[in-house]
């Protein structure tokens, strides 16, 4: 990437190097200084070392689905602060900050659309809206998408990202779990073809729900991907982890995916799986 | 048993040593104090009754993790019989956290899961201190499968402060364990009935949760997250768990208010603890009632309605 002239940073004294805001990306794992339209036409991918950064629902959707092909559906469901969740700040105000600053009304984008011609049903979960946590709206979401795909007999395919239930909804986000495995069981007994694309990071409910259920696994490279967080496992079991512990080259080595496969090749990926289960 | 009284019990207690000087001093003096005992029982009692019908959410989760609260194996003893325990998920190993097996309440046959604690260290060693691995869970679908096959009911007790937080959990994809078991639960041919008895510890309490009829003991706790858990993210320190257990709702009465569970199994007052053998007998009560129920409802019928229940559940607007 020539294109773009880096910015001179001269490291200061007793501070890190500053960033030019708003342009640029430093690379958290290789400290690439990148420009931030060659990191967007790059996938949200580092071009030096392939890190992959967190990519928003809209541009997932537009880097895996067919051009023109995507139609949302429930787009205005909103999420309602149903306990009167009052902590340092209230649930109702947490929603309304997400909202302003990310522009969604919740953690997942949910529609049908075409991958290589196939058409499926797909909800991308976007780790920027409350860390992608799991409530009533996303669970809603998916489960309607998912009987939408059931009914008109399509394959799902759910790019997950989440930092786990939403406790803003108690007892409330915890049953999503069932309502969106329930509509998977349904979707599978019709002998349709379901693939979990882990990103992430994806854990805990979101874990112990529709994101372990695919009959593909997929995940992004690196991506943590995990049931129980590494500081809990870590105060609990008074364990060293392992250093790749809960990667998703952990996960592969263990048995526990099918498949990782680099952001740019996942269209092509999901189009040729989707090929095989086609019945067209 | 020496049962250790809570912190809120705290004015019981001091009535209780009054009582027991006015016994001491009617027996060395040889006075008649049989009124004043009398009123003194009477008080304990209407203390008793003030606090256990006051209960603060925290309360009942301190009640809930009670080392003298009946556990899954006294259920098993006092409302089961005939219980024969199946070990082993015929993959990695046993997990003596989740005991199961076939049993008979009330005559009838069925299928029991449970979490199990332990009242001591060596019990916790082999108990994990009821937090499953994946084991547990797959032994669990395992015995789900028994009895759908021959067609017995399923009830499970659920008593876990979660799915166990551990390196091998992880590598043997406890969350896959877990995700499998409810969607096998949400189709699976046969009834249901699940009881929180003490701590319903979020995914983990779900693992063996997903039934026709969900029931809570009184002073029983169910939730996403524990309080300790949700006070050091939202709050920022686990000693607002107090606040934490209020907000997150995580109580019988909220939850079946809420529609979440199916029933409320009453607990003798001062909790289960106080005298299991009445805790145990409502428990089958309970659990008799609810399979009763149950039991004739034709299996397409019942999967219709398993289904609708939990496809319910969900706030929001459109
Ligand atoms: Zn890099």
């Amino acid at each position: 990437m020539a294109i773009f002239k880096k910015p001179i940073l001269r490291p200061r004294i007793g501070k890190t190097r500053e960033m030019p805001e708003g342009l640029w990306t430093k690379c958290p794992s290789c400290g690439e200084v990148i420009h931030n339209l060659a990191l967007s036409e790059n996938l949200h991918v580092c071009p030096k070392c392939s890190h992959h950064f967190t990519l928003g629902s809209r541009e997932r959707i537009a880097s895996l689905v067919d051009p023109d092909t995507f139609e949302e559906i429930d787009a205005p469901l909103d999420s309602v602060d149903v306990l009167g969740f009052k902590a340092v700040s209230t649930y109702t105000d947490r929603l309304a900050s997400y909202k302003k600053k990310t522009g969604l009304i919740d953690a997942i984008v949910t529609g049908t659309g075409k991958i290589s011609g196939h058409s499926l049903g797909i909800g991308v979960m976007d780790f920027h809206f409350l860390a992608a946590t799991l409530g009533s709206v996303v669970g809603e979401k998916v489960t309607r998408v998912i009987e939408l795909a059931t009914e008109r007999r399509m394959p799902v395919v759910l790019v997950c990202a989440s930092g786990g239930a939403r406790m803003y909804e108690g007892v409330l986000s915890l049953m999503q779990l069932a309502k969106t495995s329930g509509a998977l069981a349904r979707h599978a007994q019709a002998k349709l073809p379901y693939i979990a694309v882990l990103t992430n990071p994806t854990t805990a409910g979101v874990m112990a729900s529709y994101a372990s259920l695919g009959d593909i696994i997929i995940a992004e490279p690196k991506s943590m991907i995990g049931f129980a967080g590494p500081r809990v496992i870590r105060e609990t079991t008074h364990q060293t982890l392992p250093s790749d512990f809960q990667t998703a080259e952990f996960l592969e080595k263990h048995g526990l995916i099918d498949l990782i496969v680099h952001r740019a090749k996942m269209r092509s990926t999901l189009g040729d799986l989707l090929g095989y289960f086609s019945t067209k | 048993m020496n049962i250790q009284p809570l912190e809120f019990e705290q004015p019981i207690l001091e009535l209780e040593q009054k009582l027991n000087d006015l016994k001491r001093r009617l027996s060395e003096r040889n006075i008649d104090l049989t009124s004043e005992v009398g009123q003194m029982q009477k008080k304990i009692e209407a203390t008793r009754r003030e606090i256990y019908t006051n209960l603060t959410a925290w309360q009942r989760v301190q009640i809930a993790r009670h080392t003298a609260r009946p556990f899954f194996l006294d259920y098993i003893q006092q409302a089961f019989t005939d219980f024969v325990e199946l070990k082993g998920d015929r993959l990695f190993g046993d997990d003596a956290s989740m005991p199961c097996g076939l049993a008979r309440i009330g005559g009838i046959r069925c299928a029991v899961i449970g979490q199990q604690k332990g009242r001591d260290v060596k019990e916790n060693l082999l108990r994990n201190f009821g937090s499953p691995h994946p084991e547990g869970y797959r032994k669990a679908l395992r015995v789900m499968r028994i009895a759908e096959k021959f067609g017995f009911p399923v009830v499970t007790l659920i008593d876990t402060p979660g799915a166990y937080p551990g390196v091998g959990a992880e590598e043997r994809h406890i969350a896959e364990a877990i995700a499998v078991n409810i969607r096998e639960m949400m189709v699976l041919r046969t009834p249901v009935v699940a009881v929180v008895i003490g701590e319903g510890g979020s995914g983990g309490a779900l693992g063996i949760g997903v039934a026709d009829r969900v029931l809570m003991l009184e002073n029983a706790y169910y939730s996403v997250i524990s309080p300790e858990g949700c006070a050091a993210i939202l709050w920022k320190h686990r000693k607002h768990a107090p606040e934490a257990a209020e907000a997150l709702k995580l109580d019988a009465a909220g939850l079946l208010e809420m529609g979440l569970i199916d029933g409320i199994v009453p607990e003798p007052l001062g909790g289960a603890h106080r005298d299991p053998t009445v805790a145990a007998a409502n428990l089958q009560t309970a659990v008799l009632a609810a399979l009763r129920d149950i039991l004739e409802i034709p299996v397409e019928k019942l999967l219709a309605q398993r289904y609708d229940k939990f496809r319910k559940m969900g706030v929001f607007q459109e």
